[in-house]
């Protein structure tokens, strides 16, 4: 049990440490995409890491299988609203800074 | 540490109402709003009351969100400029707060055993209502048996509100004309992704449903979950082949179907030679006949909210795309 509980706390702790540095990211980026990139990986990849450091700390019984399921959702529905974000803010005609740059130079 | 995790907690809630004040932006406001639910439900968690917190996070969090966003598809994303003088709002505020404030000084201690609340009806709820309903989720008891009378006056009012909104907005007429058809058409991965998310949230809110006897959740949870299923598809394939799969006409005779199914319990239970909403007599063992009254009239409750919800939704969402044809 040490070992596992050792484990879930390592896999905790890289939970909390990547969703840190993605709100880092989201405040210090200088763009809409470049801020959405910062927020939607490390979000996908804190969360992965959190629910499998939960995951051990489970009786393995009915809770796991809530959490494998809640696992399963976060890793589908998480990537694609990101993507759903950046790609509707390409539709509405937002620009990254370097074509906003190449567009105010060729004009 | 709970009380760290509190204290943490209601200072995001602070920080986020007060932003949603001086915010101009009505979108971020709108965002703002959801996260405000989203941690008042954690609050709710800390405090054990997983029902509240579930409703929380599904009407407030999850489909008021969606509804005020369709408001301001309809009115715009900017506050106007006030030009009344802003003094004597102010001086209303402060006194209505510092007479609150005021108020809550004579309120008893927060989380003492002694407090009236927990003299009055809590004990004979918890030490009762295992022999009298005899339902795990001792919240489920209070809701659909002890205060049935009150949760029949709420599914009337989210039905009320449904009146309200259609008598407001008015429901469009399906005019086949060609018109374009909405929906995010470029958006593959969202598409792909909806169809796959989409059944599972619909047996996840068929489990809320029936399972609320024995865990939190219960008709309330049930209607939004499905309700907010249908919005997705609603908002991802577009508005026409929403109301093809589920039509205007046909919600609005769910909506007071499901009013009818809970207040028909009642009367059944009347006709028994009980009172109105008595389950005891709708079986002739009074435990089994609290089961029968409560699964029935939580059904009630899911079917009235699912219908609500989702025509409220389809008054907004066809308003916005007759605004954005003309």
């Amino acid at each position: 049990m040490l070992v596992l509980d050792i484990l879930s706390a390592i896999l905790l702790l890289a939970g909390v440490f990547f969703g840190f540095t993605g709100a880092v990211g989201l405040f210090r980026f200088p763009d809409f995409f470049t801020r959405v990139h910062a927020a939607s990986v490390t979000d996908s990849i804190a969360s992965i890491l959190i629910l499998l450091g939960l995951l051990l700390q489970t009786q393995f019984d009915l809770n796991t299988a809530k959490l494998i399921f809640i696992l399963l959702f976060l890793m589908i529905t998480s990537p694609t609203a990101s993507h759903a974000l950046a790609k509707s803010a390409r539709h509405g005609g937002l620009l990254s800074i370097p074509e906003a740059d190449q567009k105010k130079e060729s004009p | 540490m709970a009380v760290l995790i509190d204290l943490v907690l209601m200072g995001m809630l602070a920080i986020t109402a007060l932003r949603v004040i001086f915010l101009k932006d009505l979108f971020a406001v709108v965002m703002l709003f959801s996260i405000y639910s989203f941690v008042s439900a954690l609050i709710f968690v800390s405090l054990d009351a997983v029902d509240v917190a579930f409703t929380e996070a599904a009407v407030g969090a999850g489909i008021s969100t969606v509804l005020m966003l369709g408001t301001l598809a309809l009115t715009g994303r900017k506050e106007k400029e006030s030009k009344h003088s802003s003094v004597l709002p102010l001086l209303v505020v402060t006194v209505t707060g510092a007479a609150l404030v005021y108020g809550t000084l004579d309120m008893p201690p927060f989380g003492n055993p002694e407090n009236p609340i927990h003299q009055h009806v809590a004990p004979r709820y918890i030490e009762e209502s295992p022999k009298e309903v005899g339902l795990p989720n001792m919240v489920t008891s209070v809701l659909a048996s002890y205060r049935g009378f009150d949760t029949l006056g709420e599914t009337v009012v989210v039905f009320a509100a449904m009146i309200g909104v259609l008598t407001l907005l008015g429901v469009r007429r399906n005019e086949d004309d060609g018109a374009p058809e909405s929906g995010l058409q470029s958006h593959r991965v969202l598409h792909v992704v909806a169809k796959v998310v989409i059944p599972y949230v619909i047996l996840f809110a068929l489990y809320v449903q029936f399972h609320g006897d024995f865990g939190p959740g219960g008709g309330f949870q049930a209607g939004v979950i499905a309700a907010a299923a249908m919005i997705l598809y609603a908002l991802v394939f577009g508005l026409p082949l929403a109301q093809r799969v589920i039509s205007p006409k046909f919600l609005q005779i769910l909506a007071p179907l499901g009013v009818l199914l809970y207040a028909s319990v009642g009367l059944v239970s009347m006709l028994k030679g009980g009172n109105f909403l008595d389950y005891n007599r709708l079986a002739h063992d009074p435990l089994h006949g609290q089961h029968y009254g409560i699964i029935i009239i939580e059904l009630g409750v899911g079917v009235t909210v699912f219908a609500v919800m989702l025509s409220i939704f389809y008054a907004f969402a066809s308003q916005a795309e007759r605004s954005n044809v003309q």
